[in-house]
């Protein structure tokens, strides 16, 4: 494990000394037995006992002996105190004997399934029936049977016949996710794990308890009966899903990913991981390009690596300077760090930006001031230790599900308070007992400013003026003028951390790697020379060479290939002659129609992308490329931690996006660099973080929330953890534990729109509509919620998105 | 010969006595304004000096554990009351509050008042409705006379008190179960320490005291230190809501002080019915305490002499078989009993109970078998100490205590069915009530 | 069976006022839903899971924790008879079977009619009073096979039988009505303790044994 870097105080702790099997150790005050035993090497045989829990002291494998204690005692629940003499199975004959008690005891109702259980083979119970069961059975009677198994979910399958009661799952569900959905039912010999009548245990946690069951009671639908454990081939992994950070497992047999699992990073995702992180993988299998493409009489066709190259190189080098760069926010970092090097260099631009969602010049200049190539923090250790966590624009469980636990974990152990700015009292929010301040989409800036100088911010205000308090904000705040600067303003107010949440895992390694009009590297401003001579020290080039204008960002970019059709003379801004585009989806930016137009209408177009898309069926050349599982790479997440990591899938011959754009630039006969990762990484772990001079903080007056009309309504909306995100695809029983979707609004909004009694709502633009269950719940009044990107409710395919307006009417249109 | 001592029975048979105006009639409530007049403290201090040991089996010392609950820190303490008396042979609780509920209800307010709880919660198990509905009734009838609510008596003490209703579990007398149960959960016990006197209900200070023990309290404030201590033993002081049943003549509430023994109570029920008219075993308080046998019927029915002899007082309510008994049937019935019980939680309890009652059901039909027999005492030895609770503990009680005297019977039962030896119709004894 | 209604939503609310903590109120209110419902139902789990704020899985964990919450149709009595040992031993074994074979039903099963539901129950606190049998949880004490399905019958016939130690029998859906508002009226059935509860009583009257007096100090 290790330590995080800011952790420089110690704390004194009162010490105890205790003797473990004969050995004198000096211990913290109130540790566990079973932790003491761990640290000394000395394995105590559990299976209820798990870190992370509290302790339950169910299964009594742990039995030890204590000095003076005439029955043994479960080493999961004392704690040591001064001058204990603790004797494990291993000095201890009442010790052992007690195992080998309780361990009879767990074996005799436990079927004999071994060979074809998943959890054969890596299994606690088969691993310590075979160090401390007896060789022979002695129970003759009839053994205790389930019809078996049944779903708690539509992911999770329960084998009750193998379950040992140890209520890791029920105790997970209950005090880590704050899902009681998952409980034991009956009890005595006939207790067992269940769920709700017609109440599925549908936690976006929920595949956690898998891994945790120290028996082969809980499986998936995805890997049951998949694969032997001695069969896979294991890689430590980092998640593409989302900003948080997770380090995973994925084992891949045959050079399939068979499943994948939390790996445990104490800093960031401790034990656990999410369900789309665990179960959404499938997506790496289909719909894949598998060789480049040229367009040929208007017609994609295969062709050669050589010649799609050449191809690509010629049409990027007839636009240098009149070049754009669109690179989506799942890159890895260094793949995020050759295109803006590429940019620079290859096509002479500023013009590259990872942002393919709402965005604008204010967070450009936010995240530039606040947040590009700076070092580590706020961290999840801050979370955990902060007397106040202000959320505004983020629904943690939703976007960032492992900030979700890490909160709920600090609210439990020592009172944390979460107070949250968001139209939505959501379910997390009640999870982490937060208080919600009701506010409009589109006031958050209004919100903001309301606590700096606002008559009922004081509260809040001493609140974040404790040392260790944090604000967390989304980045759709990017869509509501002024709060990104009113966020600033609190931080500096305030002096509270205050941590840029992005959706997704290549976000804030893109916007370190310089993947920003107006950013190179590390934070360094393209408008700063000495910044460039530093860039360009690293890159070889004369400083010069690097372009000093700010570029355009990603709607300037597809606003500029529009207009260029109808432009006569190009004076002061280039037109767009070529566009490179990354792996991103097309209908996932705001303005996905004029994206389409866009890419349509510019003369050259290069796709480097993993599956055939929107971008592709439009490109004149298209390389494929390797996706996070095929090869090696890094993201960083929101904490600004570089999450580092080997390819899973070995045998792939894929490439990533670094190693063809080094290709590219090769035949372009411009200095690149080999563009492997390892190098890659090098130079940006050289040039961020930094500690150059940014940008100033913006100052962009707050501004009110438009007042709907009549029978209009403000849009809330953000994605749902499980949605029809392009990465989920394939997996129907993670899709089958999705929230519903629905439009949520309160009782007195539903009352003025006249759609009380409706069963359905239908939200229309100018562009289209959705018709959805309505919902009554705690939503800001005048604003409806609803699923960004969910089946049946795609908002930005009819130009809506957060703080829009839309009209509202009762029953399906 | 000991003679009994009729003190919570007294004025049982008084038709009105469970009301409050029967009570009243009878010195009841009088101990009530005494108590208000006094220094909580001094009430603590006052049982603690009587000895007073918890009648619901643990005979743990009443005084201490109230003792135990910190003052003046700012929480809000409770006083839960254990009436969720289900011990097979344990039959005294249900009595007292069907004949006595309003002596209850005052020990209730004098030992709130005490511990400085506000709230009272009476846990009455579901399957006693009668029970339930005098406790209900007296309650009632306490706060419109004013001796529950607001300003009790112009004390300025508030006290609320709530008659809540289990539904069947008889893990719930284990007093952390019963916290769990009441807080509206699964009554699986919980881990200890922290102990209820300072993390009991709703994580708070509460003390959880048995019914028979709270009814003692108003005679203990009426009638003072000494008086109490005239009855009993120096460790077991006081007198006991003794119920006796099974093979006497007279079978039912006996009151007498600590002390007197089962050969003086056996008097007083009339002596052994049936059989060849001697007590084949008895035991002194409920299943979960070691059988006793004749030989022990002039031991002393006290908490230490009962210890001395391998057994417990526990809830004090002697069981007493004849000699038509068979040691294996009822053994094997108790056996299901805590296999029923077990809430689930603990392996050694949950799996040993299931896995002994398999193995006895087979010596019931003549089918055990000389290994078996070790085995019994293995697995009950395998529970014993490594349970999460006593539930597992008192699982494990009966066999090794039938075995201690009578070991031919299970010798016996690896070639004969029990039946065969011990005809079931030759213990019944069935007693023809008047018809009401 | 009878639908939940505003009206049982009302009365769980007025239960959740007797307790600081609403979730303590699930047993109360599950007893109530029974006595609605003569079950516990998918319907009454979801409305509990409602008023309490809990999920529909944590009720269950509680309705089937305990066994007076029965998962189908009681009927209209509820025919319980002791079978622990004590019991069983001194006759209840041959009550359960007399009653068993009456109502042509086993453990925890109803008669063909499903009017009576049969359940070996564990020690009802009324030894003294062995065999027991109870009716609607009512007791029935000091039970003959032949007086248990003479109790049966009559019940069948619609007559009146009155508990031993409280009120005329009703049926099993109004002692689940009374476990969740106790307070019923019908506390002064059944009387002053009975002569088992009054053995000791009597027997000291007759000796002239009682307690003594309180001494003019602790007084």
């Amino acid at each position: 494990m290790t330590l995080a870097p800011h952790q420089t105080s110690v704390q004194p702790v009162d010490t105890v000394t205790v003797s473990v099997d004969g050995i004198e150790v000096r211990v913290p005050k109130g540790m566990l037995i079973i932790r003491v035993a761990e640290l000394m090497g000395i394995e105590i045989p559990r299976f209820c006992d798990h870190p992370l829990l509290d302790p339950v002291a169910a299964c009594r494998m742990c039995l030890i002996e204590i000095d003076g204690q005439g029955q043994p005692q479960p080493a999961c629940a004392q704690t040591v105190t001064d001058g204990m003499v603790i004797k494990t199975q291993r000095t201890s004959e009442l010790a052992k004997e007690a195992q080998e008690g309780v361990m009879e005891f767990l074996l005799l109702n436990h079927p004999l399934d071994c060979p074809v259980c998943d959890k054969g083979g890596e299994c606690p119970l088969q691993n310590q029936a075979m160090t401390v069961g007896r060789p022979e059975a002695r129970f003759d009677e009839k053994r205790r049977t389930f019809p078996k198994p049944i779903n708690v979910s539509a992911q999770i399958l329960l084998d009750r016949e193998r379950c040992v009661s140890c209520a890791r799952c029920t105790r997970f569900a209950d005090q880590i996710a704050g899902d009681p959905m998952l409980e034991l039912l009956e009890r005595g010999a006939q207790q067992q794990v269940g769920i709700g009548p017609d109440a599925p245990f549908d936690s976006y946690y929920s595949g956690n308890t898998i891994q945790i069951c120290p028996v082969g009671a809980l499986t998936s639908s995805l890997y049951r009966f998949r694969s032997r454990p001695f069969d896979l081939v294991s890689t430590p992994t980092a998640c593409e899903h989302c900003a948080s950070g997770c380090a995973l497992r994925t084992d891949v047999r045959r050079g399939v990913i068979t499943r994948r699992l939390a790996w445990d990073d104490p800093e960031v995702n401790e034990d656990w991981n999410c369900d789309k992180g665990r179960f959404a993988f499938l997506y790496t299998a289909d719909g894949r390009v598998e060789t480049p493409l040229v367009r040929e009489d208007g017609r994609l066709r295969v062709a050669s690596w050589p010649e799609a190259l050449d191809t690509a190189a010629h049409g990027l080098a007839a636009a240098r300077g009149r070049a754009g760069v669109l690179t989506g926010g799942r890159l890895t970092r260094e793949d995020a760090y050759a295109y803006a090097k590429f940019a620079r260099l290859a096509l002479g631009t500023n013009d590259i930006d990872f942002r393919n969602r709402v965005s604008g010049d204010e967070e450009a200049q936010f995240l530039a001031s606040m947040v590009a190539g700076r070092r580590l923090g706020p961290t999840y250790s801050d979370l955990d230790h902060a007397p106040l966590v202000l959320l505004a624009g983020l629904e943690t469980e939703d976007e960032s599900p492992i900030i979700f636990l890490r909160l709920r974990k600090a609210v439990r152990s020592h009172g944390l308070r979460v107070q949250a700015i968001s139209a939505v009292r959501t379910r997390s929010l009640d999870k982490l007992q937060a208080s919600w301040w009701a506010c409009q989409p589109g006031n958050e800036a209004w919100a903001l400013r309301q606590i700096i100088d606002g008559p009922q911010g004081a509260d809040a205000l001493a609140g974040l003026r404790q040392p260790g308090a944090v604000i967390l904000i989304g980045e759709r705040l990017a869509g509501v003028p002024g709060a990104l600067s009113a966020a600033a303003a609190l931080a500096d107010a305030t002096g509270a951390k205050l941590g840029w949440v992005p959706r997704r895992a290549g976000e804030r390694g893109a916007l370190d790697a310089g993947a920003l009009p107006g950013l190179l590297p590390g934070g360094r401003q393209v408008t700063d020379e000495g910044a460039r001579a530093q860039v360009a020290a690293v890159w070889g080039v004369r400083s010069d060479v690097l372009p000093s204008r700010i570029g355009r960002s990603s709607s300037q970019v597809i606003a500029a290939i529009r207009s260029d059709a109808a432009r006569a003379d190009a004076d002061s801004e280039p037109a767009v002659q070529a566009l490179l585009v990354a792996g991103l989806d097309v209908e996932d930016s705001p303005e996905a129609g004029a994206f389409r137009q866009a890419l349509d209408e510019v003369p050259f177009l290069v796709a480097v992308s993993t599956h055939h898309n929107e971008v592709t069926e439009r490109a004149d050349v298209v390389f494929p490329s390797a996706v996070v599982a095929e090869k090696a790479g890094g993201f960083t997440d929101w904490e600004g931690r570089v999450r580092s990591f080997g390819p899973a899938i070995r045998e792939s011959s894929s490439v990533a996006d670094g190693r063809i754009l080094a290709m590219v630039a090769d035949v372009m006969e411009v200095p690149f660099g080999t563009g492997d990762v390892a190098s890659l990484r090098a130079e940006l772990d050289s040039l961020t973080p930094s500690t150059v001079t940014r940008a100033a903080a913006p100052q962009v007056a707050s501004s009110a929330a438009p007042t709907p009309e009549s029978g209009y309504a403000l849009l809330a909306t953000w994605r749902l953890l499980l949605d029809r995100g392009r990465l989920q695809e394939g997996e129907p029983h993670l899709a089958a534990t999705a929230r519903p979707t629905e439009a949520v609004m309160s009782r007195a909004t539903a009352n003025s729109l006249g759609v009380a009694n409706a069963a359905t709502v239908t939200l229309s633009t100018a562009r289209g509509s959705v018709t959805l269950p309505l919902a009554i719940g705690d939503v800001a009044d005048g604003a409806v919620w609803a699923p960004l990107n969910s089946e049946g409710c795609a908002l930005l395919g009819i130009g809506a998105t957060y703080g829009s307006v839309v009209r509202v009417t009762g029953g399906a249109r | 010969m000991t003679p009994l001592t009729p003190v919570i029975t007294a004025h049982w048979d008084v038709p009105d006595y469970f009301t409050l105006e029967g009570y009243k009639r009878h010195d009841g409530y009088r101990a009530l304004p005494k108590a208000l007049a006094m220094d909580p403290d001094s009430i603590i201090a006052q049982v603690k000096d009587t000895g007073l040991r918890g009648r619901g089996g643990a005979g743990f010392p009443t005084g201490l554990k109230w003792s135990f609950v910190p003052q003046n820190d700012g929480k809000p303490h409770y006083l839960v009351v254990n009436a969720d008396e289900s011990e097979p042979g344990a039959c005294k609780d249900v009595p007292i509050m069907m004949a006595n509920p309003h002596a209850l209800l005052e020990g209730v307010i004098i030992s709130s008042y005490a511990i400085r709880a506000h709230h009272t919660f009476i846990y009455i198990r579901g399957e006693v409705p009668q029970a339930i509905r005098r406790v209900a009734s007296a309650v009632r009838e306490a706060e419109q006379a004013g001796l529950i609510g607001d300003n009790i008596q112009g004390s300025g003490y508030n006290l609320r008190v709530t008659v809540h209703s289990g539904a069947g579990a008889y893990i719930c007398g284990e007093e952390t179960a019963l916290l769990d149960s009441l807080e509206g959960r699964r009554g699986q016990p919980r881990l200890k320490p922290p102990f209820p006197a300072t993390h009991g209900l709703y994580a708070d200070p509460t003390v959880v005291n048995n019914v028979e023990t709270i009814a003692n309290i108003p005679w203990i404030v009426n009638n003072g230190v000494e008086w109490f201590r005239q009855f009993g033993t120096e460790k077991s002081p006081g007198f006991k809501v003794f119920a006796v049943s099974g093979h006497v003549n007279r079978p039912g509430i006996y009151e007498a002080p600590l002390g007197i023994t089962m050969r003086e109570l056996l008097d007083y029920a009339g002596g052994v019915r049936g059989g060849d008219g001697t007590v084949k075993f008895w035991i002194p308080g409920g299943s979960s305490v070691p059988m006793l046998t004749a030989d022990h019927l002039d031991t002393p029915l006290t908490y230490e002499a009962m210890a001395e002899a391998g057994t417990m007082l526990g809830t004090g309510t002697p069981m007493v078989f004849n000699s038509t008994i068979s040691v294996v049937k009822a053994v094997t019935r108790w056996l299901e009993f805590y296999k029923h019980e077990s809430c689930g939680k603990c392996t050694p309890c949950r799996e040993g109970t299931y896995w002994i009652t398999g193995v006895l059901d087979r010596f019931e039909h003549g089918a055990g078998t000389d290994p078996d027999m070790k085995l019994l005492e293995d697995l009950c030895a395998n529970i014993t100490g490594r349970s999460f609770c006593a539930l597992g503990d008192a699982a494990a009680t009966p066999y090794p205590a039938a075995m201690k005297y009578f070991r031919d019977e299970f010798e016996a039962a690896t070639h004969t069915p029990v039946d065969e030896t011990y005809p079931s119709a030759a213990s019944y004894l069935f007693t023809e009530l008047a018809p009401r | 069976m009878n639908p939940l209604t505003e009206q049982t939503r009302a009365s769980m609310a007025e239960i959740i006022h007797r307790y600081p903590h609403k979730r303590s109120a699930i047993m109360p209110i599950l007893h109530l839903a029974q006595s609605v419902q003569d079950e516990i139902t998918p319907e009454g789990i979801a409305m509990v899971a409602e008023v309490l704020d809990l999920t529909t899985a944590e009720v269950n964990a509680v309705a089937t924790f305990y066994t007076m919450y029965k998962r189908s149709p009681v009927g209209k009595h509820h025919i319980g008879i002791c079978t622990n040992t004590l019991c069983a031993l001194l006759g209840g074994d041959a009550v359960y079977d007399a009653v068993s074979e009456r109502l042509g039903a086993g453990h925890n099963q109803t008669d063909v009619d499903g009017t009576f539901w049969l359940e070996r129950i564990e020690c009802q606190a009324a030894c003294t009073h062995a065999p027991v049998m109870t009716v609607d949880w009512e007791f029935m004490d000091c039970q003959t096979p032949a007086s248990a399905v003479e109790v049966i019958d009559r019940l069948a016939r619609g007559e009146m039988v009155v508990s031993t130690r409280g009120p005329a029998i009703r049926d099993f859906q109004a002692t689940e009505h009374t476990l969740a508002f106790p307070d019923d009226g019908l506390a002064g059935e059944g009387g002053e303790a009975d002569a088992i509860m009054l053995a000791g009583l009597t027997v000291a009257n007759q000796r002239g044994m009682s307690a003594p007096p309180a001494t003019a100090q602790g007084a």
